[in-house]
């Protein structure tokens, strides 16, 4: 039986006085009976309903994979947060109360997250240990290092970073500030390149999408024109009518949904042990993040949105353009 | 006392309606039928038939003039409110009779009974003292629609236009498939039971002989002169 009549023929709607409660119930009830009877006209047309579906899960896996990309890559970038520690040099002959003092005051700042004192002579043990120079140090007269300051700020961006250093190095104690972030500002700039990438790739894939299921609604409307015109000629409406070409497009964003994210997470288990090997070479401890629930929620949101769009375009176009040929 | 005046079942003033494509126009000067009348429409192919019953329908928005069915303002109407209006107070049997061929003959009938809003079980219990008093048994109700013969889906078609109890039914020669016996059956029957509805028809048809039936007669060439007797 067609998706027009299935389930629907024999609920007709009643002029006997029901209750606002019963009527809001047989509502949903009427709804979820329309809604599985569309489920059923999917599993009626196994290979449309694949490919629809198999189309619409690989666009959405794209856009899917190049966000975990982006969401890893921002994961590796972030944990370089020392790339954004700055090193206050402190001017020669500058006394150690002078220092303590700026130290607290530098504490106490609300821009500033941690500050750490690097005494001259805790700067040459480090450097004769490191260098291996330490016996050749002993002949020096005098210590050449300067005190330094190593300060990371609260907020580790590349900008935020540089106006703190600005800041700091008018301090009267403090000879000159040192930031070594341009490599990092290099892979925000790549990491917000990615992202824009993604969102381009994204809109014209989501696109597409439309289209498609806009075209598969269409092809199964013009394949029951010929009840829809007796449905109009006896009466139905055309959101009766288009009610069940909906639902198909909600289901289509459902499986859809459900096929992308399969593919991702299918595609993270397999690239997960290459790389665990190469991390582990580099003795990092990174994993590779997968889609979180919201990520999921949201994706599932975004196929269905899709689903029920595609279609709703078409058979706004489509079923009302089909009218009775008349008696 | 005085009587209320009766609304016409259906009224027509300077209708105009006209294809834009080829120029074609159809004009209707004025046109009323009372309730429970029954008229014959006859023209020539091309006269505009087709196009009146589908202003008087509702499936066609006329371009001007007003169109009055059962007192409601057809042209004013939305299309929803059209198809919901054309669902409760008119039935059409059409000439190619428009059966859901997958459907039973009990399904294709209560089918209009669905957007009139009627209640299932009455609707039921109504479809099958109709098809019985139209002459098919309760053998054939669960059949499908496309394993009866012709005249028994006349016979369906004219069940399901009369099943909401419309005030109009409208039919366009629903007997150009049935030979003479069976037409004269069918026009029996299906006035017989329109008349016990109170219903008005309109009845078009290129056969002159079924004219016998109707009092009165709509000739589509001079549509100014308006509703004659037969």
């Amino acid at each position: 039986m067609s998706i027009l009549f299935s389930g629907r023929v024999s609920s007709g709607a009643t002029t006997r006085k029901v209750g606002v409660g019963r009527r809001f119930f047989m509502f949903w009830v009427n709804h979820v009976r329309q809604a599985l009877f569309s489920l059923g006209e999917l599993w009626r047309t196994p290979s449309a309903s694949i490919l629809t579906i198999g189309v619409l899960g690989v666009s959405l896996t794209l856009p899917a994979t190049l966000h975990l990309l982006v969401k890893n890559v921002q994961q590796v970038s972030d944990s370089f947060t020392q790339a954004a520690e700055i090193s206050l040099f402190i001017r020669e002959g500058v006394s150690d109360t002078q220092i303590s003092s700026l130290h607290k005051i530098l504490q106490a700042d609300q821009d500033i997250a941690r500050v750490t004192h690097i005494s001259k002579q805790q700067a040459l043990a480090e450097f004769a240990q490191v260098s291996g120079f330490g016996s050749a140090l002993n002949y020096l007269t005098d210590n050449p290092l300067p005190d330094v300051l190593l300060i990371l700020p609260k907020n580790t961006s590349a900008d935020s970073a540089r106006q703190l250093m600005a800041r700091l190095s008018k301090e009267r104690i403090v000879e000159f500030g040192k930031l070594d972030i341009d490599w990092l500002t290099r892979l925000d700039a790549i990491v917000s390149l990615l992202r824009q990438a993604v969102l381009i790739i994204a809109v014209l894939l989501l696109g597409a999408v439309l289209l498609i299921i806009g075209n598969t609604i269409r092809l199964s409307i013009m394949s029951k024109k010929d009840e829809i015109e007796v449905m109009k000629l006896v009466g139905a409406t055309d959101a009766f009518i288009q009610r069940p070409f909906l639902y198909s497009g909600i289901w289509y964003g459902v499986f859809g949904g459900l096929l992308a994210f399969l593919i991702v997470e299918t595609m993270l288990w397999w690239l997960q042990g290459a790389i665990v090997s190469v991390t582990s070479l580099y003795e990092s401890e990174f994993h590779l993040m997968a889609l979180s629930m919201a990520e999921f929620l949201s994706l599932m949101l975004l196929a269905i949105l899709l689903g029920l769009s595609g279609s709703y375009l078409s058979v706004r176009r489509h079923i009302s353009a089909i009218e009775p040929t008349g008696p | 006392m005085t009587d209320k005046p009766k609304i016409p079942a259906i009224e027509l003033k300077q209708l105009q309606f006209y294809y834009l494509a080829n120029g074609w126009q159809l004009n209707v000067p004025e046109l009323s039928l009372r309730v429970g009348q029954h008229l014959f429409v006859r023209g020539a192919s091309g006269s505009g038939k087709t196009t009146l019953l589908n202003l008087l329908c509702g499936i066609t928005k006329p371009v001007s003039g007003e169109l009055y069915v059962s007192g409601q303002a057809l042209h004013r109407l939305s299309s929803s409110a059209r198809d919901s209006l054309r669902a409760k107070h008119i039935g059409v049997v059409f000439q190619q009779l428009n059966l859901i061929p997958y459907l039973s003959v009990l399904d294709n009938t209560l089918l209009s009974s669905h957007f009139a809003g009627q209640n299932k079980a009455d609707a039921t219990v109504r479809a099958k003292v109709l098809l019985q008093r139209l002459g098919l048994e309760s053998t054939i109700w669960h059949q499908k629609a496309a394993a009866i013969s012709v005249g028994q889906q006349q016979r369906v078609a004219i069940a399901r236009a009369l099943l909401p109890k419309p005030t109009l039914l409208i039919a366009d020669e629903p007997t150009s498939a049935l030979d003479s016996d069976n037409r004269d059956a069918f026009m029996k029957v299906m006035l017989a039971e329109a008349d016990s509805n109170g219903c008005t028809v309109i009845f078009v048809s290129h056969d002159q002989s079924l004219a016998q039936y109707f009092a009165y007669q709509l000739t589509m060439q001079n549509l100014a002169l308006g509703v004659q007797p037969c």
